[in-house]
């Protein structure tokens, strides 16, 4: 089975509003996995569905192969976005409970407990109580939780929201790490960047429907619009305009460079990149020639958008 | 270790070590028994003499009224009433009982005045209003020529003594002693479930401000939240009466070890006065309270008690999903603490006058109010059927009521943000 999860028309409605709309995913192993939509769209409705907090009213789920079932609970790392800790209680003791509830015996639960303490730098939390701990503090005790039980499939909500950039950046690599160490990670936030930095799948859901699922690269492709963005060192710029214009749309470009040439943005349409090239060598000397990419972001907004 | 008992533990140990509950576990019982001395000790205090004129221009009534310890009376006849009026306007005396001169009883009995600053208390003035009405009863019957030595020995005086069936003597004030019993077991039931049923609701509140919520609802069911929830508190709650019986029990031993000596005195007066009776009399309450169905009303207080605690605090636990803070569960609350309170209105008015009248048998066998008023009945002896039907409908309503707890806390402990109302409550239990 190549698939850890597979969600398949979920449908849920709380009262005569429809949260989920015959959603199906596929979450490939190994892979980390970006959930993305506009706030409000069905996300987190999925994710609860998926860690068994609410019922389906419509569909099927299968984790690694077999129908969702509550013994389930202990293969996934769930982080909220709404997060917090039992505030009066000590950091040693709500790590144990939170382990012990994923099914950890006392024993193994320590003595993962003192790897990732170690391994994060917060040995010295442990007589410490919650309310002690800044923010940013609380929330690494809150991934260790979620990553404790050694489940094959993650589940974070926001995960860097309320981090500093070096923890930020730590728990990146943890997330990475897990990865390598065959765990599926679901990665559900709006921050577009570490969606383009990380994931290497992506889904989008909009008012309640998936508009998008699949490899990001293969999205990508699938988005990109034929544009060009050169740089150009030329003479006589109204010539290559009239060239250019013949042939193929054009829009001033906006890019960082360190001549002084005319930048343009180029729609080919139907044309290939090697007859616009042959336009422009004939017209000057050609500083710059990249094929504009949609970042995630683009994606996100003109499908949202439209 | 099962997930259930994992809650149930940690509900325990947070309500246990609370700084709060470690104060009032050892400081009530001390508060209980300072403010029952301070009582005791505040009754013993008399107020000073009261010094009563008496103003009697008939002098028909001057040597009926006897000095009390609260009260002297002094004849001021002979003084002019606004000498006396004066007097006790400037606070030297308490009143003035003004007995006008009169033409007949008749009219006397309507011109009597008594004046004072404070208004007198009522039990002094129906004492005053006795020995006076008294003292022109026997006039009237003299003047009407009625022998009145004769119609007082005609007085007949009844006293009826109480038998049961079984030929045993009784003694009256039993069902009063009963009362107290029955009474004080339901006000305790009522208690804790105000209590840790307030205690059930907070620590679900404070799962939702926290926001832990969902990584807990993530591992384990809200069903079994829920009820470790209840059970764990109430662990708690008992560990805490235990306490409080213990650490009562030593306190009462000792305050009536300091108090047995000025207590012993006025007992032993009384027995002596009233002699063999007094023992005897003693003996019979004694008897009686052993008679008292001790082992079915301790089974029926633990039945009742987990019945009645148990469906309150779900109910507890849903209002406390329900809502975002304490301040708004209020307008849940009063539904709560209505029948409560109904319960133990009736069982000290309707079970006292009538233990087995209609509104005490029908209200002991509604489930919100059958754990107070049930228990109340009890001592007075109650047919085995009407507590197998009371018992029966408490437990099928608690797990009624447990279900619908349960959805309603399913669905609000994710609700943030709005105060719900009772139509939306009603939407959750369909989702």
């Amino acid at each position: 089975m190549s698939n850890i999860l597979e969600v398949h028309k979920v449908v849920k409605t709380y009262g005569n509003y429809t949260a989920l709309n015959e959603v199906s995913l596929t979450v490939p192993k190994g892979s980390i996995y970006g959930l993305l939509g506009p706030n409000g769209a069905g996300k987190t409705s999925l994710i609860r569905i998926i860690n068994q907090i609410t019922l389906p009213d419509n569909g099927t789920i299968l984790l690694d192969g077999e129908k969702l079932q509550p013994k389930h609970i202990q293969s996934i790392g769930y982080l909220p976005e709404e997060r917090g800790l039992y505030k009066s209680m000590k950091v040693g003791e709500q790590c144990l409970y939170l382990a012990q509830m994923k099914g950890l015996s006392k024993a193994e639960a320590k003595k993962q407990l003192e790897y990732w303490f170690d391994k994060l730098d917060i040995k010295g939390w442990w007589n410490k109580k919650i309310e002690e701990l800044s923010k940013g503090m609380a929330q690494k005790i809150q991934f260790v939780v979620t990553v404790l039980h050694q489940p094959k499939l993650l589940i974070f909500d926001e995960p860097f929201s309320g981090f500093d950039p070096v923890n930020a950046n730590l728990i990146k690599d943890e997330i990475l790490e897990l990865r390598d160490k065959g765990a599926t990670i679901i990665f559900s936030t709006h921050r577009m960047e570490s969606v383009e930095e990380l994931c290497d799948h992506i889904a989008l859901i909009h008012k309640s429907n998936k508009l998008i699922e699949g490899k990001l690269n293969d999205v990508k492709r699938e988005y990109r619009s034929n544009t060009f963005e050169i740089g150009i060192l030329t003479d006589n710029v109204e010539g290559l305009m009239y060239d250019l214009t013949q042939k193929f749309q054009v829009n001033p470009a906006h890019f960082k460079s360190l001549n002084n040439e005319l930048k343009l943005e180029i729609n080919l349409g139907t044309a290939t990149s090697n007859e616009l090239l042959h336009v422009l060598t004939q017209r000057g000397q050609v500083t710059h020639f990249v094929e504009k990419i949609p970042s995630v972001n683009d994606i996100f907004i003109q499908s949202v958008s439209q | 270790m099962s997930i259930l008992t994992l809650i149930i533990k940690r509900e325990f140990i947070s309500k246990v070590r609370n700084k709060s509950f470690i104060v009032m576990t050892f400081l009530s019982p001390l508060l209980f028994v300072a403010l029952a001395a301070f009582v005791g000790y505040l009754s013993t205090m008399r107020s000073g003499v009261k010094k009563i004129l008496i103003h009697d221009e008939s002098a028909f009534f001057t040597d009926e009224f006897k000095q009390t310890d609260q009260y002297h009376y002094l004849n001021f006849s002979d003084i002019p009433l606004q000498a006396l009026k004066d007097s006790v306007a400037a606070e030297k005396y308490e009143g003035i009982l003004f007995i006008p001169k009169s033409a007949d009883n008749k009219s006397l009995s309507e011109d009597i005045q008594y004046i004072s600053n404070e208004s007198p208390s009522a039990s002094f003035i129906e004492g005053l209003q006795e020995v006076i009405g008294k003292k022109l009863t026997t006039s009237n019957l003299q003047k009407a020529g009625l022998d009145t030595l004769a119609i007082a020995n005609a007085q007949a005086k009844v006293d009826i003594n109480l038998t049961k069936v079984s030929g045993e003597e009784t003694v009256k004030g039993l069902n009063e002693i009963k009362v107290i019993i029955g009474g004080a077991f339901g006000y305790l039931i009522m208690m804790f479930i105000i209590i840790y049923g307030n205690m059930v609701m907070r620590s679900v509140i404070e799962e939702k401000t926290n926001r832990i919520i969902e990584i807990i609802i993530s591992s384990v069911k809200p069903f079994q939240l829920m009820m470790g929830k209840i059970i764990g508190t109430s662990l708690a709650g008992v560990l805490q009466f235990l306490i409080w019986a213990i650490v009562g029990s030593i306190l009462f031993v000792i305050a009536s070890s300091f108090l047995g000596m000025q207590m012993s005195s006025p007992t032993a007066e009384m027995a002596a006065a009233s002699g063999s009776d007094f023992s005897a009399t003693a003996q019979l309450y004694i008897r009686e309270m052993s008679n008292l169905p001790v082992a079915t009303l301790l089974i029926s207080f633990l039945i009742y008690f987990m019945g009645g605690y148990f469906l309150y605090s779900s109910v507890y636990a849903a209002i406390g999903a329900a809502v975002d803070n304490e301040t708004d569960s209020q307008q849940f609350l009063l539904p709560i603490i209505m029948p409560l309170i109904l319960g133990v209105y009736i069982g000290f008015f309707s079970v006292l006058s009538e233990p087995h009248g209609t509104i005490a048998t029908v209200f002991s066998m509604i489930p919100f109010t059958s754990p107070i008023v049930m228990l109340m009945r009890i001592p007075f002896g109650v047919p085995w059927w009407q507590i197998l039907i009371s018992v029966t409908l408490l437990f099928a309503t608690f797990f009624l009521v447990v279900w619908f707890a349960a959805k309603i806390y399913r669905v609000g402990i994710l609700m943030y943000g709005k105060k719900p109302t009772w139509k939306e409550l009603y939407k959750w239990l369909k989702y």
